[in-house]
């Protein structure tokens, strides 16, 4: 049988950017699943329906190695799109394509617009002002609960709180001119020099340049104060703001 | 025009049905006009607290498929002229309800009378998204505990952004009615402060409702506690509420404190 083309309407195809998380798993897998694990059980559901990258470069793994890696990493529902500075010979048919070019600044012939993006596919409730350049982005009201603000292209200030079960996450740095209760991602692309800022610390997780900090770590201290935090070396340094 | 009010929460069970029932009544005793609209298809509840449940004859499923006339549906309160309910089908499909048929219904009442009060269900699916899909103002029932407020919080989200006011541009105005508030409770330290679930929501108060028997006796016989007992701590709590929906700027009392209270929460502005 051949099969006739009856609809003369083209394909569309449409370049799109998304925001991945991407894990750059060390050397023995088994002890960096156990960290995982732990960062998991700490921050439930954090990669649940995101796309996933695996940054492999220099490690010295085969194939099969990274094929258990997967396997272990799909049976914790952490689902691979792709993976980064794979050789040749380790990847191929059966595993996720090869990924290059990522990059922490959006390219602009892909997106010109800042993704501020709420999941459960609700569109964007406010309209953040973009000043020049598109380095960052002012909302001028609360950030509800199940939502999410993603802007890789820079500073995210929000005035107005972050509630429990929202999430912020910048390519710079974020303020809150309220209490932050939910997630506070700041140089989420790759950027120590990002720090938070917030009125009143609530969070039940904070994390910069991927490095994280949950609730339970957090000096009890600094629990309800204006805070800020930022990165030294790997560890997330928090103090009292006057 | 009337005014379409959704009253949510996100959280089952803290009292959409029983302020639905309540504020209408309120209204209505105003001489106003006003319907009452059960969202909850397959859990329909407004029914009973209204005392109309015999009454029954056709459902807002029915108007929407074309099967009865809007009429038809609407049952008249016996006690109240100006109190209209249009109940929810208890055996239908809840895909029935198409954003289409809510849509005509709506604007049909709106044309009719003074408020259009929609109960919605719990949750966050398409029948709570449909009942505040056209809606003017909300009132967003919560419990003084931290899953209500973290629900309520989810459904002010949803308001901000599913309501044809937010895709139009413009502001939903959101409201709190704090329920079941238990000033027992409240003394020994086992429940959200009100200030907290104020600075929590960041929406203006509308009200306190205590938590009383008086809500179950009423509901028990049938009627919207502002009817069943108007003198009753949370009937006087409900026509405050009613009051502050039809515009008027009351001082707000938190039940078990004497002073009159806090300017500072009631002037707050709205978000
Ligand atoms: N102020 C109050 N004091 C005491 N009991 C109350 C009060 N308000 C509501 N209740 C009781 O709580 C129960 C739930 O109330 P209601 O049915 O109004 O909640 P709902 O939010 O409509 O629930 P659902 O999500 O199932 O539709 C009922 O038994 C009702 O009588
Ligand atoms: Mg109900």
């Amino acid at each position: 049988m051949t099969k006739m083309l009856t609809d003369a309407r083209s394909i569309r195809i449409k370049g799109r950017s998304f925001l991945a998380v991407v894990l750059a798993p060390d050397l023995p897998f088994d002890d960096w699943l156990i960290r995982l694990d732990d960062l998991a059980a700490r921050s439930a559901g954090f990669f649940l329906g995101r796309p996933v990258v695996l940054d492999v470069t220099d490690l010295p793994i085969d194939r099969a190695q990274l094929k258990d890696l997967i396997t272990e990493l799909a049976g914790r529902n952490v689902n691979i799109m792709g993976i980064e500075g794979g050789r040749p010979s380790i990847l191929g048919p059966g595993m996720p394509p090869a990924l290059k070019g990522g990059r922490p600044v959006s390219d602009e012939a892909v997106a010109k617009e800042p993704i501020i993006e709420l999941r459960n596919g609700e569109p964007k409730p406010v309209t953040p002002e973009v000043r020049s350049a598109l380095q960052s982005i002012v909302i001028r009201e609360p950030v509800r609960s199940g939502q999410s603000v993603i802007f890789p292209e820079g500073d995210v200030t929000i005035i107005g709180s972050v509630a429990s079960g929202a999430e912020i996450i910048a390519g710079g740095s974020v303020h809150i001119y309220g209490t932050l209760r939910g997630r506070a991602m700041a140089g989420s692309l790759g950027n120590a020099s990002a720090r938070i800022f917030c009125r009143k610390l609530e969070a039940e997780l904070v994390a910069i340049d991927g490095i994280y900090k949950m609730a339970e770590d957090m000096a009890p201290g600094l629990r309800g104060q204006s805070v800020q935090l930022w990165l030294e070396g790997d560890s997330i340094i928090a103090e009292k703001l006057i | 025009m009337g005014k379409v009010i959704v009253v949510t929460s996100g959280k089952g069970g803290v009292g959409k049905t029983t302020s639905t029932a309540a504020l209408g009544a309120a209204l209505a005793q105003r001489n106003e006009r006003v319907v009452v609209v059960d969202f909850d298809v397959g859990l329909r509840n407004l029914d009973l607290v209204m005392g109309a449940e015999r009454r029954v004859v056709y459902d807002l499923i029915n108007v929407i498929q074309g099967e009865a006339k809007l009429t038809q549906a609407l049952i008249r309160d016996k006690r109240l002229e100006t109190l209209y309910l249009l109940p929810a089908s208890q055996t239908r499909d809840k895909d029935n309800l198409t954003p289409e048929g809510v849509e005509r219904v709506i604007t049909e009442l709106k044309r009719v009378f003074d408020w259009v009060i929609c109960d919605s269900p719990a949750g966050i699916e398409s029948g709570a998204t449909l009942a505040m899909r056209h809606a003017d103002m909300a009132v967003v029932v919560t419990n003084p505990e931290v899953s209500s407020v973290r629900d309520s919080d989810r459904i002010i989200g949803l308001l901000d952004s599913k309501t044809m006011k937010a895709e139009r541009g413009e502001r939903m105005e959101k409201h709190l009615l704090l329920t079941r508030y238990d000033a027992n409770r409240a003394e020994r330290g086992d429940m959200l402060k009100v200030e907290d679930v104020l600075e929590i929501l960041s929406i203006p108060l509308l009200g306190i409702i205590p938590e009383s028997m008086d809500v179950l006796r009423a509901s028990n016989i049938g009627s919207p506690v502002t009817l069943a007992d108007a003198r009753s701590a949370p009937a006087m709590a409900y026509f405050d509420a009613a009051r502050r929906l039809a515009g008027e700027v009351l001082p707000i009392t938190i039940p078990g404190e004497k002073r009159g209270i806090f300017g500072k929460i009631f002037a707050r502005r709205a978000a």
